[in-house]
């Protein structure tokens, strides 16, 4: 099991008032799954994506990331983890504007201590990947919101991560665009990436081969949802 | 294996902080300069005073030794305590003979002349200048480094029988109208022909002690003038090098004592003034000064730092979002940390830079104020040190606050941060 999440409580303190953002969550998901994780706002999705991104500790409670316990992890632990085995896609991109699209996609190779010149490949290598061979140079203002998602998608991927964190990756895009990012998702999941996506609507998480809803800090619902070969294998070719 | 590469990888982070910080500034350049303002006018005006006191120090130092840092002043002094204090002047005026010997027992001491001065005018025919008469002996011109050019020294004979000759300065000499080699010449000196035997250096004693106007000067063996003025004589001491100076005046001071049977305990009756002393005060004053510019431009430089500060924190909180998501792809605390440290660092050196350039500004500019004596003003290299590492201190002092406040953001909070 690649991620096991065992009764995971978060409870943030706000005033005098205790809110359980997480109640007792248990989780377990493989490696190239494709989940989509779903709620109202302030059922918990979104921290429990913290909290699986290492971004957050978990009030109690266990989480095993390939068999390691990193809910035990000091803030050094968590960092490199985050470096090295999990890569964030974000509604609103965060692309660091002054940066060109390659310089951004290295940012996380920064803080694994790669050379100048095996970052520059590796930026180029990932860029090429998600179809942006020719906007290395560019910076975020010169890109459409599609490509510039797509070079966040690229900088979650550089590290090499064992698992890709979305957080609606789709919410600032129009359909047209998300169309093409659930695409690249698609096809990313293909080649074997393990990826979590947040998200509110249900013709996004329809991507995903297994879909968990959250209500209250719990687990609702956890269902896989049951999908053709030849509809994934449309959509790749309909890209393409 | 990690002991081997950590100092590596933290060279590279900190190359890689610098270039960043570097980018940061230049993208910012109107605001960053403004902001480093408080560093550039402290370092400016610290790197200034430093050239100035030094070009004045060089010039002080030039004319003492111009002066002779190894000559030490022996002169009649009444004690302001113990039983001479109600003395008459008569009694307390140094003797002649009191120095007899003197060389012998001081083995500190190289040469000692007694002098003895008055004022009067000289006269060659219609000609009359006023002029300043020296009473010296040989030993004289060692001591004061002003050697004959022309003719000769006092002998034994003129010194000892007293002997009416003299010898003059060439500006004396064309003031009188004497001929280019007046050597054998006659002069009047208090109502007596003097016959001249040589010619003297001018004095080097101008610059910082070359106060109000310059007398001519006539020199005449001691004991020549000691017969027309018998009351008022001193003595000039020259110690074997400037470092046996405290060590030759001492030995005056005891030999003198002696010679005068002064009691342990009570005061001495005569003062004895080693040039050395002027100078070790001199460097104390100017010391201080420095000590005293170092402490305002200090305050200045707060002032800066504190500026410094304040545009870190504008900038820690302008890039909340960038120091989430690096915190997010995997940026250590300490990597946040040293980023904006570093970054107050440059700003500060920047501005120590630009001050130093100021400073250098400033500073060719006082070397050419007229009769400042500041020609010799420039800035030296333990300044520009110590500019460059103040500005670091002050970036690491006032950068660390936003810093560590950069680094303790929590990332999920940061990438909220609108």
């Amino acid at each position: 099991m690649m991620i096991e999440l065992a009764d995971i409580t978060k409870v943030y303190r706000v005033g005098v008032e205790r809110i359980r953002a997480l109640d007792g969550v248990d989780l377990a998901i493989e490696e190239n799954e494709y989940l989509a994780v779903m709620g109202p706002s302030g059922s918990g999705k979104s921290t429990l994506m913290n909290v699986l991104g290492c971004l957050d500790r978990p009030t109690s409670g266990t989480y095993r990331l390939d068999g390691q316990l990193v809910s035990r992890m000091g803030g050094g632990g968590l960092a490199r983890v985050r470096n090295r085995r999990i890569g964030f896609v974000f509604q609103s991109f965060e692309l660091l504007p002054r940066l060109s699209a390659a310089k951004n996609v290295a940012l996380p190779l920064i803080y694994s201590g790669i050379g100048w010149l095996g970052r520059r490949r590796r930026a180029r290598d990932v860029l090429t990947r998600v179809g942006l061979a020719g906007r290395v140079r560019h910076r975020p203002n010169q890109l459409s919101g599609g490509e510039k998602q797509r070079v966040a998608i690229a900088r979650a991927l550089v590290s090499g991560p064992r698992i890709l964190l979305a957080d609606e990756p789709t919410g600032n895009l129009d359909s047209k665009t998300s169309a093409e990012i659930l695409a690249l998702f698609d096809e990313l999941h293909c080649q074997g990436q393990t990826i979590v996506m947040v998200t509110h609507e249900e013709d996004v998480a329809c991507h995903a081969r297994r879909i968990l809803r959250m209500r209250d800090g719990r687990v609702s619902s956890d269902e896989r949802v049951p999908r053709p070969a030849e509809s994934s294998g449309q959509t790749e070719g309909g890209e393409t | 294996m990690i002991l081997f590469h950590a100092p590596l990888g933290f060279l590279r982070l900190l190359l890689r902080s610098v270039l960043l910080a570097l980018g940061q500034i230049w993208a910012r350049k109107g605001r960053s300069i403004l902001t480093t303002i408080g560093i550039v006018i402290g370092v400016a005006s610290v790197t200034a005073v430093i050239a100035a006191l030094t070009g004045l120090r060089a010039n002080v130092l030039a004319d003492f030794a111009s002066l002779g840092v190894n000559k030490i002043y022996l002169h009649s002094q009444k004690p302001d305590r113990g039983r001479d204090r109600d003395a008459r002047w008569d009694d307390l005026m140094l003797k002649p003979e009191e120095f007899d010997g003197v060389l012998d027992q001081c083995p500190s001491v190289a040469a000692l002349t007694r002098v003895v001065e008055e004022s009067t005018t000289v006269r060659v025919g219609r000609q009359e200048a006023d002029v300043r008469v020296i009473g010296i002996e040989p030993a004289w011109h060692k001591i004061e480094n002003r050697s004959v050019t022309l003719g000769r020294e006092f002998t034994l004979i003129d010194t000892t029988s007293g002997r009416p000759v003299c010898l003059i300065t060439e500006s004396l000499r064309d003031k009188l109208r004497l001929d280019r080699d007046c050597i054998g010449q006659r002069l009047r000196l208090f109502g007596r022909a003097h016959r001249i035997v040589g010619m003297v250096e001018p004095s080097t004693k101008f610059g910082v002690f070359g106060i109000g106007r310059r007398t001519e000067e006539v020199f005449v063996p001691f004991r020549t003038l000691r017969k027309v003025q018998d009351h008022w004589m001193y003595a000039i001491a020259a110690s074997r090098s400037p470092e046996a100076s405290e060590e030759a005046r001492a030995e005056l001071l005891h030999f003198l004592r002696r010679r005068r049977k002064i009691e342990p305990g009570e005061p001495d009756t005569f003062g004895a003034e080693a040039i050395q002393r002027f100078l070790d005060q001199f460097e104390e004053t100017a010391a201080m000064i420095t000590l005293i510019a170092g402490g305002i431009v200090g305050i200045s430089l707060v002032v800066g730092g504190v500026g410094i500060m304040n545009i870190m924190l504008v900038s820690v909180s302008e890039r909340t979002r960038e120091i989430g998501l690096r915190k997010a792809v995997g940026a250590r605390a300490s990597a946040i940390l040293l980023q904006f440290l570093v970054e107050a660092i440059m700003l500060c050196l920047i501005g120590g830079l630009i001050g130093l350039l100021f400073g250098q500004v400033i500073t060719s500019g006082i070397a050419t104020i007229p009769k400042a004596k500041l020609e010799r003003a420039y800035i030296p290299m333990w300044a520009v040190g110590l500019s460059f590492g103040f500005s670091a201190l002050v970036g690491v002092v006032f950068g660390m606050f936003p810093a560590i406040k950069a680094a303790r953001l929590d990332p999920i909070e940061a990438l909220r941060h609108e």
